[in-house]
């Protein structure tokens, strides 16, 4: 029996999309059973960060209307044969899929494969009701802004609600820079606000735009430092220990300040 | 007073960022509506004005919080400047 995770936000553009596509990947490549969901039904991008969106025939819209088997929706990824994207349809909307039909879909898949993540559009209706259903645990993925904190502490109101108490924070576009200028909030004031656990930070990195043009998972780029971080978290998942990432560059002294700084991360 | 001080002349803008997020999420996570508050707003300042002439457009009532040491706990504060006392 697998884990299903609900990766959420509440405001958009944040980066579930982006951190759904790497995790599942990352999963994948560590050798896990892993299937990613496109919760975001009339706006699905799941596919596009894939690069899967030319092999779309049927989607899980399809499968609760009884128009397809839940395998024929399935497809399978480019590089991990043991990845798949469960795309949604473009051209319906949230209000089509009933919470339980969700529920049931997901509680399938978790037969089968080690990990179902579950990418869940910005907004807390509809769409979010069904994306969390068949959650047993939660990210919230942050930006270090006013309003993308203030939003995921509206989700995280709306989870314990729910019962979904396992939820842990991704902060997502640390820009290292202009957090040690006092320029924008760093992982330590994000956490005095928030205070649940942290499962990891993803660094502000222009590779990001670069993997999307092309529809690779930057978790693909050996070199790139947020696919880095993005593997630490998928590692995280499993529950290995994984300590702090540096986001400062090899050597260098502010490095050791800033690890003083923040204990946790990467 | 030093405005420069109140307005963030000295304090990065991330200080600022946290102490707006931290009174933006009181007064999300509490369940004092804006109506509630208007009614609150207008049966103190109906009270008050028996007694004082006051300004009511210069009134602020808000949520806030207290200090650490009482434990953040949420507090309305009211800011209500006094004209005069009415003669009684």
């Amino acid at each position: 029996m697998g884990e299903a995770i609900v990766i959420t936000s509440g405001k958009g553009g944040v980066g579930k999309t982006t951190t759904t596509a790497n995790i599942g990947t990352a999963l994948a490549a560590m050798g896990k059973k892993v299937v990613v969901i496109d919760g975001d039904t009339g706006l699905r991008n799941l596919d596009v960060l894939m690069g899967l969106e030319n092999r779309i025939v049927y989607t899980l819209v399809d499968v609760i209307e009884n128009r397809c088997r839940l395998k024929q929706a399935m497809i399978k990824d480019k590089r991990f044969n043991n990845l798949y994207l469960l795309p949604t349809a473009q051209t319906r909307d949230k209000n089509d899929i009933k919470a339980e039909d969700m529920l049931n879909l997901v509680n399938e898949l978790k037969e089968e494969f080690d990990y179902v993540l579950i990418d869940c559009p910005a907004g807390i209706e509809q769409g979010f009701e069904n994306a969390v259903i068949g959650a047993d645990r939660a990210i919230i993925v942050v930006n270090p802004e006013v309003t993308s904190v203030r939003d995921a502490d509206r989700v995280i109101g709306k989870l314990d609600a729910k019962g979904i108490e396992d939820h842990q924070l991704l902060i997502n576009r640390l820009n290292i820079d202009m957090a040690k200028k006092g320029e924008m909030l760093n992982i330590e004031d994000i956490n005095d606000i928030l205070s649940i656990k942290l499962l990891g930070v993803v660094p502000d990195d222009r590779n990001i735009t670069i993997s999307t043009n092309k529809g690779e998972p930057i978790v693909l780029d050996e070199k790139a430092v947020s696919g880095q971080a993005f593997k630490n978290i998928a590692k995280r998942i499993t529950g290995e220990q994984v300590p702090l990432m540096n986001l400062e560059g090899e050597g260098g002294g502010l490095l050791n300040a800033f690890k003083k700084l923040f204990k946790i991360g990467g | 007073m030093n405005l420069l001080k109140l307005f963030g002349g000295n304090r990065s803008s991330k200080d600022v960022a946290k102490d707006r997020l931290r009174l933006i999420l009181i007064n999300d996570r509490s369940s004092l509506s804006p109506q509630v508050l208007e009614s609150i707003r207008r049966e103190i300042l109906e009270v008050i004005s028996k007694y004082v002439e006051i300004d009511s457009s210069e009134v602020e009532i808000a949520l806030t919080k207290t200090d650490a040491e009482e434990g953040n706990l949420p507090a309305l504060v009211a800011n209500i400047p006094i004209r005069k006392a009415k003669e009684r």
